[in-house]
């Protein structure tokens, strides 16, 4: 457990270090503000329903983003090498790497807070549904994590860790809307996988088992498919 | 300590490593040679537990690299080729995580950090992004890095590349240092190195030790011709070689004048077992020729690893 802290530490000292980490935050906080309040005032309601709806959409590209250097940075430069040879199980490793992630996707949420304290000043803001947003939020987030995670301890490109994770988290988030593509027999169970309505019952303030687990399933899918590529990596 | 059987790396179909075995004693400085793509670095990295071997047995202490790597890497510091480190990181917060993960903490901790930054001399750049640091100053942060754990077994691959010739001999003394009470394994292609460094070396070529054997001895193997270098004030090159070939088994070689000091430079090749130094000396003794050098020149590494390296 000591080890997985300090493995996380050095992460997510890592993420505040680097530059990427603060462009990512910046164009995330520009596309939800913008598409937000873009129509926020056409709408004229007190809620946060918009920004929650479209939060899938964006953390499928803003998540694998900030993953994508997790795996693939340390094979580039080789540092990979040094890590595995320090008395730390895989196990240790990623799921340190894992933890680093979802604290700063956890952070990247943190500036919106003001949205809500913002419209909770213009009108009756009911504050249900923006608490288990967010904590719906933090779900989602740590599933694209776990995926993010994956791809990038495919390649040790991180351009190609990044479009791997985006077109996953984009098939997850999308796949409940297309559901015409699939033949009948099968709809429950691609309904089931869409990422999109579960994320959308939290956000509700439904706090269902069946969501909870979907969240926990892929990030344990996630983390074990990255342990697997470690292991094949040897 | 360290027990290697049979040991067997295969990328795909290429064969990097090739059934080797040998075993490592406590507290001897190994020094694993070869040339370029030998197989050096493979047969390393599968000691650290970095690749998983293709076949082949590893034991270290009475750990099984297959059951207890974690314990196998407390035991290991380990610095791979070219120091990759975290080019983004302040050397000491890389030193700091480095620490912690191996389990130092509070005072221990601050003092090991102490005696590192003194004995690699990391004094001054602290505070430096490792990014930014020249090749050798990177390298002595990994050296730093190894030895954090104040390991029994230290693996160093090619610790010395990059590094200006003061480097070299201050990093072959902490090596020396070390190797007095720890196992220390480096690999490198300086044959020089290897020579000032090691107890032991190990040849390696194509994936199967070709040699290996206690540094003086390996030097003291092969063919019996001997070398001597003379050097001679006041001599005539003919003169010189018409004597000294009188001498039994002796062919004698000479530079074709006198250098600018009036110095004549000699090789002698001997054959046979006896040695011929008496007789030589003798020789030189009956002549008005004043003797400078006199200089027996052991085979040298490079020959020897020429011979068992050469591709055929």
């Amino acid at each position: 457990m000591h080890q997985v802290s300090h493995i996380m530490g050095k992460e997510l000292k890592d993420f505040f270090i680097s530059p990427i980490a603060y462009i990512v935050i910046s164009v995330f906080l520009l596309v939800t503000g913008w598409l937000f309040f873009s129509t926020f005032f056409v709408f004229n309601q007190a809620d946060m329903r918009n920004f929650f709806n479209l939060l899938p959409m964006t953390f499928a590209f803003v998540v694998p983003a900030i993953t994508m250097r997790l795996f693939a940075e340390e094979l580039n430069t080789g540092s990979y090498e040094i890590l595995l040879t320090l008395p730390v199980t895989f196990r240790e490793i990623i799921v340190g790497k894992f933890l680093a992630g979802v604290v700063f996707v956890s952070a990247i949420l943190v500036p919106t807070l003001v949205y809500p304290v913002f419209i909770a000043m213009m009108g009756e803001l009911d504050w249900g549904p923006v608490i288990g947003g967010y904590a719906g939020a933090v779900m989602l987030g740590a599933a694209f994590t776990a995926i993010g995670l994956f791809a990038s301890a495919l390649t040790r490109n991180q351009i190609i860790a990044f479009i791997m994770g985006a077109v996953i988290c984009f098939a997850l988030t999308t796949m409940d809307r297309m559901l015409f593509f699939f033949p009948t027999p099968i709809l429950n169970v691609v309904n089931y996988l869409g990422a999109s309505s579960h994320f959308q019952n939290v956000a509700k303030g439904i706090i269902d088992s069946r969501d909870i687990l979907y969240f926990l399933s892929l990030v344990f899918l996630g983390l074990y498919a990255a342990h697997l590529a470690m292991q094949e990596k040897k | 300590m360290i027990q290697v059987e049979g040991l067997t790396k295969y990328y795909d179909d290429f064969c990097a490593v090739d059934r080797i075995d040998f075993a490592i004693q406590k507290g001897e400085i190994i020094g694993l040679l070869g040339p370029n793509g030998a197989g050096k670095t493979t047969t390393l990295r599968m000691l650290t537990g970095y690749f998983k071997p293709t076949a082949g047995q590893v034991k270290i202490k009475d750990f099984d690299l297959q059951d207890d790597i974690v314990a196998i890497k407390q035991l290991i510091g380990y610095l791979p080729e070219s120091a990759p480190l975290y080019p983004g990181m302040l050397v000491y917060d890389y030193l700091d995580y480095v620490a912690s993960i191996r389990k130092l903490t509070g005072d221990a901790k601050a003092e090991r950090l102490h005696r590192l930054v003194d004995l690699c001399g990391l004094q001054g750049i602290m505070h430096k992004t490792i990014g930014e640091l020249s090749k050798g100053l990177k390298q002595r942060v990994g050296l730093a890095h190894a030895m954090m754990s104040d390991p029994e077994i230290l693996i160093l691959d090619e610790p010395t590349s990059g590094l200006d010739p003061n480097q070299i001999v201050e990093i072959r003394d902490i090596i020396r240092e070390i190797g007095r009470e720890k196992t220390v394994i480096l690999s490198t292609h300086i044959l020089s190195e290897a020579e000032a460094t090691c107890d032991r070396i190990v040849i390696i070529h194509r994936g199967r030790i070709v040699a290996d054997d206690r540094t003086e001895n390996l030097k003291q193997s092969g063919s019996h011709t001997r070398r001597i270098h003379l050097a001679l004030q006041n001599a005539d090159p003919a003169d010189a070689i018409a004597t000294l070939s009188t001498i039994d088994g002796i062919t004698a070689t000479a530079s074709p004048a006198p250098d600018t000091n009036g110095i004549l430079n000699l090789a002698l090749t001997c054959r046979g077992t006896d040695d011929p130094r008496p007789a030589v000396y003798t020789a030189i003794k009956a002549t008005d020729w004043v003797l400078v050098e006199f200089v027996q020149q052991t085979k040298n590494l490079e020959t020897i690893f020429r011979e068992l390296t050469k591709e055929n």
